[in-house]
């Protein structure tokens, strides 16, 4: 394939350029709303009217399920907090468990993924029929039982955000493992292991230097479906009562477990705010994953119609059989 | 969850599934006997993972209760129930009561969790029942449609509804549901099974417990409708939910069938569209489609624990919800294990099915 330049050669970049479409409007919309998500909750503190844990203005209390004035702009909710507000701080909350959850399983699934994998034998069988058991399980009711090990149920501000990232990493590490160790028991029967061996270089160095660099190349895509799989997780954890207390931080399940009677009183400004915010963060991160997902399959891949085609791009627009023809193996 | 709804597409379809299935009989029986062998394999890790986890917090009857009793009669109660002892000691004891069926008491209303779960079991699988008829009515067609219009119009529009329906909680659709349908129009009741005298009334008459099933047998028109009306939204938050996820099936695998070489074959042989498509593609492409979502048992649980909690809808996850606020972790923990052993038992009933529509599974 012909020379890309750096630019293009960065992941989403090179991708954006590929889509055509459709998938091109999708990938964009996604990009568009994970940013927005993205820039809340790092300026939180800036946006949001008031503070999360906020009950009182310079005119006295707040007031309970105020209905929206220039004041609260979203009105307030039972418990007397501003809604706009909750729902701006409750992104950095999504956000900081996201990252803990993902970061913590990525390492540890690669780890044990590896071992798995490289190590063979009872270990590994072990380790995919305990996965397996995992993966099958309801995730919510995984990280309901998680959650209870690690904060038995209490929840204050960094434990309650630990406990929800923790909880939601047990549920993601079977499927790193799995990914991973698929890859490397492909990679291990690879030349240019057999070479390294012969080198005579250290177990270590060929699992970690040789096996794990080119194993990793599904990830991207599987962190970006599951960080849209932890902020539902996280609302489903709160809204089933083990958020995080109001006084703690702002969470989306909780303020929606808490509007649950003010629906069927005709009051909609205390669910629809935190629950539309959930909506567009998933929907936001699930559109990227799902292009980046259609545009790494030439099959699902949309067809660049005319001329400006690459040969790489020729190749993806022909049937199976001629690909066949030019070498390359499905 | 994510990743099987990526991967049916590598899958392919199977031919000639049914014909070539009694020829290997002996290998058939090894494989239904490993897959048979599995189911307690998984339930005895899941339930192993769940016990020592939810333990690891200390005895449940502090957590439920600590505060609440003088530390001697916390301490005495701790006695009574064993949680004292080792706790492998409790762990073998716990797997030995789970043979026998019995799954402890619960600590907070002291009733057996046998009851508890038949009880309210026949409820969630009610609510469930009318999911799954929601999802296979809405999601199978609309599907066929995406992947027959592939990138057109109604395949754009008909996706990005998938995903919209996908990234909305089930918990928030049933909030919004409720507010428009329940309390702004009211065309619908707000939350529960049935009325309160209907409950009565059907409750009075013993029964099933499904309550769809009493209404008609009660002969009542007017409790046939007061179920139904109640049923209506729950049913449709949770059905269109999983509809979603059965569209992406349904179109991933049945363009990937469209990419076969034997498409392009019986394409070039003459074959009309219309009947490639009917014929040709989507029988092959469906058969998969019937395992992957028996295997979506697991999202339409966790859906249902989440949906019955939106409706007060009195089933098994509206229970489960209850224990875990009252901090009732007896009680959680059999409500969980019970859901491992459904979830182990559906797996393995739609792995025979698999293993009869498909011989190449078994290998």
């Amino acid at each position: 394939m012909a020379k890309r330049g750096f630019v293009d050669r960065l992941p989403v970049v090179h991708q954006l350029r590929q889509s055509v479409g459709l998938q091109r409007g999708m990938l964009v919309a996604g990009l568009v709303l994970a940013l927005v998500f993205l820039l809340v909750a790092l300026l939180a503190p800036w946006l949001a009217p008031y503070s999360y844990n906020q009950l009182r203005g310079p005119d006295g209390l707040f007031g309970s399920q105020q209905p929206p004035s220039p004041e609260h702009l979203l009105g307030t909710t039972v418990g007397g907090y501003d809604v706009l507000s909750r729902t701006i701080w409750g992104a950095q909350t999504a956000l900081f468990v996201v990252v803990v959850a993902i970061l913590l399983s990525v390492f540890i699934g690669i780890l044990l993924g590896l071992i798995s994998g490289y190590v063979g034998g009872w270990l590994d069988r072990v380790l995919v029929v305990i996965a397996d058991a995992i993966y099958s399980f309801p995730s919510l009711l995984l990280a309901i039982v998680a959650a209870i090990a690690v904060s038995g149920g209490q929840s204050g501000l960094v434990p309650g955000v630990l406990s929800a990232a923790i909880a939601i990493t047990v549920v993601f590490i079977p499927q790193y493992l799995r990914v991973v160790r698929a890859e490397v028991v492909r990679v291990k029967s690879e030349a240019f292991v057999e070479s390294a061996k012969v080198i005579g270089a250290s177990t270590w160095r060929i699992m970690f230097r040789h096996v794990l660099r080119n194993s990793t190349r599904s990830l991207p895509l599987i962190v970006t479906l599951n960080a849209s799989e932890a902020i539902a997780t996280l609302a489903a954890l709160g809204f089933l009562g083990f958020g995080i207390e109001p006084t703690a931080a702002a969470e989306w399940g909780y303020d929606l477990k808490e509007s649950i009677g003010d629906v069927s009183a005709g009051i909609w400004w205390t669910a629809i705010p935190p629950g539309t915010a959930i909506v567009l963060t998933i929907l936001g991160i699930t559109l990227i994953g799902e292009s980046l997902n259609d545009l790494a399959d030439p099959r699902l891949r949309a067809r660049r119609r005319a001329a400006k085609q690459t040969p790489a791009d020729a190749v993806a627009a022909s049937q199976p059989v001629a690909r066949e023809i030019m070498g390359e193996v499905e | 969850m994510t990743t099987s709804e990526v991967a049916p597409v590598d899958q392919p379809p199977p031919l000639l599934a049914a014909s070539r299935s009694k020829s290997g009989g002996g290998k058939l029986g090894r494989y239904l006997l490993t897959r048979f062998l599995l189911i307690f394999v998984t339930v005895a890790i899941l339930v192993t993972v769940v016990f020592f986890m939810i333990r690891l917090t200390g005895d449940p009857i502090t957590a439920a209760l600590g505060g609440r009793l003088p530390a001697d009669q916390l301490a005495e109660r701790i006695r009574e129930a064993g949680f004292d002892r080792p706790i492998i000691v409790q762990y073998i004891e716990y797997l030995g009561q789970i043979f026998t069926g019995d799954f402890g008491t619960t600590l907070t209303d002291r009733q057996p969790v046998i009851d508890v779960l038949v009880r309210y079991g026949t409820a969630t699988a009610e609510l469930a029942f009318y999911a799954l008829i929601v999802a296979f009515v809405v999601g199978i067609p609309l599907g066929l449609v995406a992947a027959a219009k592939r990138d057109k119009a109604p395949d754009a529009a008909l996706r990005v509804g998938a995903i919209l329906f996908y990234a909305t909680p089930v918990f928030f659709s049933g909030l919004v549901a409720k507010l428009i349908f329940s309390v702004w129009l009211g065309w619908f009741p707000v939350s529960g099974r049935a009325n309160v005298r209907t409950e009565i009334a059907l409750n009075r008459s013993g029964g099933s417990g499904f309550y769809i099933i009493d209404a008609i047998a009660s002969g009542n028109p007017a409790y046939v409708q007061d179920v139904l009306a109640h049923a209506v939204l729950p049913a449709m938050t949770l059905g269109l939910a999983i509809a979603g996820v059965f569209l992406r099936l349904v179109r991933t695998n049945v363009i990937g069938t469209f990419n076969m070489p034997y498409i392009d074959a019986a394409r070039s042989r003459g074959v009309s569209e219309y009947r490639l498509v009917r014929k040709h593609a989507y029988k092959p492409a469906l058969i998969p489609i019937v395992t992957v979502i028996g295997l979506q048992i697991a999202i339409l649980l966790a859906g249902a624990v989440l949906t019955e909690t939106t409706f007060e809808w009195q089933g098994i996850g509206f229970q489960l919800a209850r224990y875990l606020a009252a901090r009732d972790f007896v009680a959680v923990q059999a409500i969980v294990v019970m859901i491992a052993i459904i979830v182990a038992v559906t797996n393995f009933i739609v792995d025979v099915i698999a293993a009869f529509l498909d011989p190449r599974v078994r290998y």
